[in-house]
């Protein structure tokens, strides 16, 4: 009897302590800070770093792309292009459910790229508006995009901030940006939209409806509004957050988070985005700044291992040109800039410089960029030429820059994927616009350039897609538009018992799925 | 002049003052570079003409310049403080749920260092010379000149990180769904910090003007009449001394009232904490020209009510004073 009832009390903690094993994976609550604060989180009308950060783990696009850039299955599960690369064809998963319990279709689909984001979306628009022929939907699960043309890109503009999923039913027939569910997003995700408390913090939760089984892991997501750096630096030492997402603290507190007990960090999941900083020359003033050879000169005066190593304390890579080596069809084979003061000085003196006062015109995102403004004054100075900076708050940036007010102005882009979508924007004479801080907006033109960009886009094969970049990026690294500063790396730092944060080229923006905390 | 006839009289006065206020308000904001729709596209990466064109229809920015003022002041009569197309809120709501948080802040600031400073001055000016005055005169100095945001980061390093005493950011324990008074206990908790930062540089003011207002009352002809008849010290003290020398202070603390709301940006960025203050900031930040009006508004019309209500209050403290409108 009492033998018995051992055994079986035995066996019933075990079996208690084996349910035990199986809920610490499952579950637990996340705290990620986010900063600063998104304007909403209604991912289709805004774009805004923040924003992304949190809708993308409530909205869903058709596909995913790991860190190499590669496409993978989400809401998409397959997908066909025909061999004259003009016919796509998705078919979607089975059984996914809006968040207010409405299935997705393919209607949805057609709803979201032809009307919603054609309306709305700055990127998507110029896309579907030249590329696209139509998109129609076969039955309630595959949806076709016929192209005008072949373009090579293609496959990479279904990122979840690009092209997220809408759904029709709340948003067909109605003024989109004024619909109150802006407030209340629906989306397909593994994360609901629960609480927006304005300033202090945005709660997600689980989506227990969610079309892949036995996911997402993580209970709760509570993001939260810190406005100052080092207090952000300091609550995720005392544990009040857990995920300080890539740009949340200042490049000098990074080493010291890091080594934390229980501390990770990674600099991965920025691969789609590869931000690239430089400085733009406004060529359109004309004077010194429209000569080449003065432009070659700035180049060589400016010590960018310096500015590597000093200002963002070792984060980043020394870019060799206008394409990120993180991204597609970049190039090492293109001319090279090294710091030399004399070579530069030589330059800029042959350029017939008289010493005519330039302004470097500061970019207001936080301290790190005013050291670097300064170093690079320094360095301009140094090789002779007459420099100044300029500071202004960002509103007032975003005017100037747009309006091509400026001599020189730090910039930084994302590069999304394609040197079609991210690239070649900056550099090609069609998009030199007023009132868009992200064209070419130090008007930059040569025919040879747009020539190549525009056929690069279209190129059948990686192959011809290939040469045709490597032979804009030397061209362009020969005229130096801009000068090319920083690949910039943005690392994500997050305790090590959070596993699976960043499994894509997006990072921490859609990490959630498949994160889980032990 | 009575009361009634005094309070009628401000208030008309006020009321006048807050129409001045909301057309400077509007002149000055729009002379800043820049607009929402700009920081809006420039804040997502992209932006074609076609999206600024929308943005800016939506915030009015395509109506004629005299056409937004005239929407803007008829909205204000009736009490309508507009809409923030950033946020999707009426600005009312978004001032409403912000303002019990900032209250509640500088509330408690305030209390903290008109009770402290004013204890602290009256002390140091009974004891003038000795140790506890040098002492007390040292601390007001310290206080009067460190820079808020460095109290503020250091007392987060030292407190929160050091001594795991208190949280260092937030309002309350995110995640951790109290109720009642374990919530108050929670919100306490969050509050010591940035109270006490906000409160450390008028708690210096207070008594240091206290201290020199009642050592100079005390030398006063009616102060040695009272010594001359035999008052014992601490009546002269309380009722001749002090009474006389707190009138500075009560000016003093009607200044203070008036930055009740929105005076707070600094100590709400450190400390993360979801007042007004930061809403202001943020909008100013990106040109959110209708909750920066709001904010603006809000706190003047604050001031206008506190400079009369400071005015009722000398006339309590000191009945000699007339309340002249």
């Amino acid at each position: 009897m009492g033998l018995r009832f051992g055994l079986a009390l035995a066996a019933s903690v075990f079996a208690l302590g084996m349910a035990q094993a199986q809920e610490s994976k499952k579950g637990g609550t996340v705290h990620v800070v986010v900063q600063p604060e998104p304007p909403m989180l209604m991912q289709g009308l805004n774009q805004n770093g923040p924003t992304n950060m949190v809708a993308g783990n409530i909205y869903e696009s058709l596909l995913r792309y790991n860190e190499k850039l590669e496409p993978q299955p989400s809401l998409a599960k397959s997908w066909e292009i025909s061999p004259d690369a003009k016919t796509y064809t998705f078919k979607l998963q089975e059984g996914v459910k809006w968040h207010d319990g409405k299935p997705f279709t393919a209607d949805d689909v057609v709803f979201t790229l032809d009307k919603f984001l054609r309306e709305v979306h700055p990127r998507w628009r110029p896309i579907v508006n030249a590329q696209v022929e139509k998109i129609e939907k076969v039955d309630d699960l595959t949806v076709k995009i016929t192209l005008k043309q072949p373009f090579g890109p293609m496959i990479m503009t279904q990122e979840v901030a690009s092209a997220p999923m809408i759904p029709k039913h709340i948003y067909d027939g109605t003024d989109y940006r004024a619909n109150p569910a802006n407030n209340t997003p629906i989306g397909t995700g593994p994360f609901k939209f629960k609480e927006w408390k304005k300033g202090s913090y945005i709660h997600l939760v689980r989506n227990e409806d969610y079309w892949m089984k036995g996911k997402p892991s993580v209970e709760e997501i509570y993001w939260q509004i810190i406005p100052d750096a080092a207090a952000r630096a300091v609550a995720y030492e005392t544990g009040k957050v857990d995920v300080l997402p890539g740009g949340s603290v200042d490049v000098y507190d990074v080493k010291r988070l890091s080594k934390l007990p229980n501390s990770c960090v990674t600099t991965k999941g920025w691969e789609m985005f590869a931000p690239h900083a430089w400085l733009t020359v406004n060529i359109a003033k004309g004077g010194p700044l429209a000569n080449k050879q003065f432009r070659q000169g700035m180049m060589y005066a400016i010590d960018r291992e310096f500015g590597k190593d000093v200002v963002w304390d070792g984060l980043g890579k020394l870019p060799t040109g206008p394409i990120s080596s993180k991204t597609r069809f970049y190039s090492a084979d293109v001319p090279k800039y090294t710091y030399d003061v004399a070579k530069a000085k030589e330059l800029i003196k042959a350029s017939g410089y008289k010493g005519e006062p330039l302004k470097i015109l500061a970019l207001p995102y936080g301290e790190t960029w005013n050291r670097w403004a300064e170093a690079i004054k320094q360095n301009f100075a140094d090789a002779g030429i007459n420099i100044a900076i300029e500071t202004t708050d960002v509103a007032g940036w975003t005017q100037k820059a747009s309006n091509g007010d400026f001599d020189l102005t730090f910039n930084f882009l994302y590069q999304l994927g394609d040197p079609a979508i991210g690239v070649a924007r900056n550099y090609i004479s069609t998009n030199i616009i007023k009132g868009n801080p992200f064209g070419n907006q130090g008007a930059y033109v040569n025919p040879e350039v747009d020539k190549l960009f525009a056929a690069a886009a279209i190129a059948p094969t990686d192959k011809d897609r290939q040469e045709l970049y490597t032979k804009v990026q030397k061209l362009l690294v020969d005229e130096v538009p801009v000068l090319w500063l920083l690949e910039m790396d943005f690392p994500t730092i997050y305790r090590c018992n959070i596993k699976n944060l960043v499994t894509t080229g997006i990072g921490v923006n859609d990490g959630f799925r498949d994160a889980s905390k032990e | 002049m009575n009361l009634a006839q005094f309070l009628a009289g401000r208030l008309v006065k006020g009321v006048l003052v807050l129409f001045a206020i909301a057309v400077l308000n509007f002149l000055l904001i729009r002379a800043a570079p820049g607009d929402p729709a700009q920081v809006l596209a420039g804040e997502a990466g992209a932006a074609d003409a076609q999206l600024l064109e929308q943005l800016r229809a939506r915030f009015g920015l395509d109506q004629p310049f005299l056409t937004q003022l005239w929407i803007y002041l008829k909205g204000y009569l009736s009490f309508d403080l507009g809409f923030s197309y950033r946020q999707q809120q009426p600005v009312l709501n978004l001032i409403m749920e912000r303002l019990p948080a900032t209250l509640l802040l500088t509330g408690a600031a305030f209390l903290v260092s008109l009770v402290a400073g004013t204890a602290m001055g009256a002390l140091a000016a009974r004891r003038a010379g000795k140790w506890s005055d040098s002492l007390i005169t040292a601390l007001a100095l310290i206080f009067y000149a460190t820079p808020l945001f460095w109290i503020a980061l250091m007392s987060q390093i030292v407190f929160a990180l050091k001594l795991g005493l208190v949280p260092n950011v937030g309002y309350e324990t995110i995640g951790a769904n109290y109720t009642g008074l374990s919530r108050a206990l929670d919100i306490g908790q969050h509050l010591i910090l940035p109270s006490l930062t906000l409160g450390l540089f008028f708690t210096a003011l207070y008594a240091r003007m206290m201290r020199a207002s009642m050592l100079e009352v005390a030398g006063a002809d009616f102060v040695k009449t009272a010594r001359a008849k035999g008052v014992s010290q601490p009546r002269v003290w309380r009722r001749h001394v002090a009474r006389n020398a707190i009138l500075p202070v009560v000016t003093l603390a009607g200044l203070q009232a008036g930055q009740l709301v929105g005076g707070a940006v600094l100590t709400e960025t450190v400390f993360a904490w979801p007042g007004i203050g930061r809403l202001m900031f943020d909008a100013l930040v990106q040109r959110d020209y209708s909750v920066l009006l709001g904010v603006f508004f809000v706190s003047s019309a604050m001031v206008v009510c506190f400079n009369i209500a400071t005015d009722l209050v000398y006339r309590i403290v000191d009945p000699r004073i007339e309340a002249h409108a």
